[in-house]
């Protein structure tokens, strides 16, 4: 298994000075803009786009043509990157920011354009600093050089970018809480409907979301064609996609791959196997949001589709290896914990149902379990997702809350005798 | 104490480059933090007289997200990271010694005002588990004991700026991904290092 390397190129063959501009151009870095502004038009960049079948990057999966396609007309429209990577497991953005910024930016130039859109944004989490300094430098040379600001490319194209950076908030990776936090309000999701951000976005006005990844690809497709993109990898997950693997793995790191490899393969290839010659017990296949995998189920394969038959999720690409030494309770504890800290608490379910969550396993982790917990446990998740399936039903504003269940369902699952153990006997009267 | 004007000044530039002045709250409270190490009440006023709206919403956003401090920060934070990578990579331990060193637990400062200690979720540096940031500058690969030595080399050198290359060179271990390019900036105050806010300087 070998990586295929689009979006990873540039920085790979000019590791040193990758992230400037004329070391960015002089790899043929802004001809795909260049092209697009002399000769395309809105119609057209779309069009490849739509042809590529590119599916959105930050976790949804969304077709991104299909929601280009259906952000409304309006005087005022806006570009919102998301680059508030916050889902445990995942580091793909923060290598595309440090490392090759310009592709973004040449990304976001060419996606303005095919939605007539004169003032974008990129929002980063607070804690990516570096990241942030890249881009926000990459961001001023370009503007330098007459490729930001008025008239770009002398065309009669205007486009400003702001760098924004957030303040520690996992659930600003929600698209509409993301706006609301780039309104300057807190980070809580809105209700969808009214406020698709398409048609209700930033600041009510028409607005295009796209995770980072995503908005990177555009250049290579625009240079080659949205052919050759939906050429790669396969059908349903078209193109090359960086996954980020981590956990008890002798290689950990970010691998450009196209999609439709097995985790085993992908394993075993890239990550060089597992540490200390281990089994994997269960491993998360996309993100701390989504629902575990048993280490005999290695050989599914990674694409959106498969994953989410086996009812799990594709996610943010995060590839989390678990041993097996580790503790899963331990681990499911972590993340749970992830998730209640992170809760915005508009919705009860999510807010109280998390922090009960939390509760509930700490007592286990510490011995105080009850022979009722794991019951209650379950009980709880229901109350937050209805029937405990995957993709989760809803009883909150958005996923957040669901999300926390996935790995407590797991648990109880296919783990349940490692939590049983820890628990007193239920005392039966006859 | 209120701002003093080169910092009105800048917080005018902030605003200017957004369509509606509230968008400039979250980068005008770490302007505030970066000068006085918290969000102060003078603080408060001044940013609600700034961008128009009333002090409560100021500090009902400043008080929603965990990167506005409430209280005054030491002159370095310890963010240790306690999410899944780093859990299942014994980040446990790591946070046991550097609590043990700065004898302080989540969230306090130490009478010096050198340190403020947290555990956080997660800073995407899974690959590089288990992972602190310092003033927002990450480090990876981290052992406990390198954790320590970290923590000493920081309370006697005092570096006026944190740069995690130099962090990351001394004390790192295994990285997410490699770093490539050599990078000399890095935060001088417990807020990210972002060179908008001037809050970032060069070694």
């Amino acid at each position: 298994m070998k990586e295929t390397i689009l979006l990873t190129k540039h920085m790979r063959e000019n590791p040193e000075d990758s992230h400037l501009l004329k070391s960015y151009e002089k790899n043929g870095g802004y001809k795909g803009v260049k092209k697009v502004l002399k000769s395309g038009t809105p119609e057209s960049v779309l069009e490849e786009i739509k042809s590529s079948n590119i599916r959105g990057r930050g976790g949804a999966g969304f077709p991104t043509g299909v929601k280009w396609g259906f952000l409304a007309e309006d005087q005022e429209r806006y570009l919102v990157i998301n680059a508030d990577e916050s889902e445990p497991g995942t580091f793909k953005d923060r290598i595309l920011l440090e490392r090759d910024p310009h592709q973004l930016i040449e990304g976001m130039i060419i996606t303005c354009f095919a939605a007539n859109i004169s003032k974008a944004f990129i929002y980063i989490r607070g804690e990516y600093a570096k990241p942030a300094r890249r881009v926000q430098s990459a961001v001023e040379q370009a503007y330098e050089k007459g490729y930001l600001g008025k008239n770009i490319f002398g065309s009669s194209m205007d486009l400003d970018i702001v760098v924004h950076l957030g303040a520690g908030a996992y659930i600003c990776g929600e698209e509409t809480a993301l706006l609301n936090s780039l309104e300057g309000r807190r980070g809580e999701p809105r209700l969808k409907p009214p406020f698709f951000p398409a048609v209700k976005g930033l600041y009510n006005k028409p607005t295009l979301v796209n995770n980072v990844e995503t908005i990177s690809s555009v250049p290579w497709i625009m240079n080659n064609s949205g052919k050759d993109y939906a050429s790669l990898g396969v059908e349903g997950s078209t193109g090359t996609r960086i996954f980020s693997l981590s956990g008890h793995i002798n290689n950990p790191g970010n691998y450009e791959i196209e999609m439709g490899s097995s985790f085993g393969e992908f394993v075993e290839s890239l990550g060089k196997g597992v540490r200390n010659e281990k089994s994997i017990k269960a491993y998360i296949p996309g993100g701390a949001s989504a629902p575990w995998l048993r280490g005999d189920q290695l050989d599914v394969k990674m694409t959106i589709d498969d994953v989410a038959n086996e009812g799990s999720m594709l996610g943010s690409g995060a590839v989390v290896m678990m041993d097996e030494d580790t503790n899963l309770l331990f681990a499911a504890k972590s993340l749970v914990s992830f998730f209640a800290h992170e809760s915005c608490g508009q919705c009860t379910p999510c807010r109280e149902g998390t922090t009960w969550l939390e509760n509930i396993l700490d007592r286990i982790a510490s011995g105080r379990g009850r022979a009722s917990d794991i019951d209650l446990l379950l009980d709880v998740c229901d109350n937050i997702s209805p029937g405990l399936t995957w993709p989760p039903k809803m009883t909150t504003i958005c996923p957040l809350g669901p999300s926390a269940t996935a790995s407590i369902v797991s648990l109880m699952k296919d783990f349940r005798s490692e939590v049983e153990v820890l628990l007193p006997k239920k005392v039966v009267v006859s | 104490m209120t701002w003093e004007n080169a910092r009105i000044d800048k917080a005018k530039e902030i605003i200017e480059m957004y369509p509606q002045k509230r968008s400039a709250l979250g980068p005008l409270l770490y302007l505030a933090q970066d000068k006085d190490g918290y969000i102060s009440d003078d603080s408060i006023v001044e940013i609600s007289r700034l961008i128009g709206i009333t002090e409560v919403q100021v500090q009902s956003v400043a008080s929603f997200y965990s990167m506005y401090k409430q209280e005054p920060t030491g002159k370095y934070l310890l963010s240790v990271c306690k999410s899944i990578s780093c859990e299942i990579s014994n980040s446990s331990n790591v946070i046991q010694k550097v609590k043990e060193f700065t004898n302080l637990s989540n969230n306090e400062t130490d009478d010096e005002g050198l340190f403020t200690y947290e555990s956080v979720e997660c800073i995407g540096a899974c690959g590089g588990a288990p992972a602190i940031q310092v003033n927002y500058e990450t480090v990876e690969g981290l052992t406990p004991e390198k954790a320590v030595d970290l923590c000493k080399w920081l309370k006697e050198e005092q570096p006026k700026v944190v740069v995690a290359d130099e962090l990351q060179l001394k004390f790192g271990g295994t990285k997410s991904f490699d770093w490539a390019i050599e990078d000399k900036t890095g935060s001088s105050s417990p807020v990210p290092g972002f060179q908008t806010y001037e809050m970032q300087e060069e070694i």
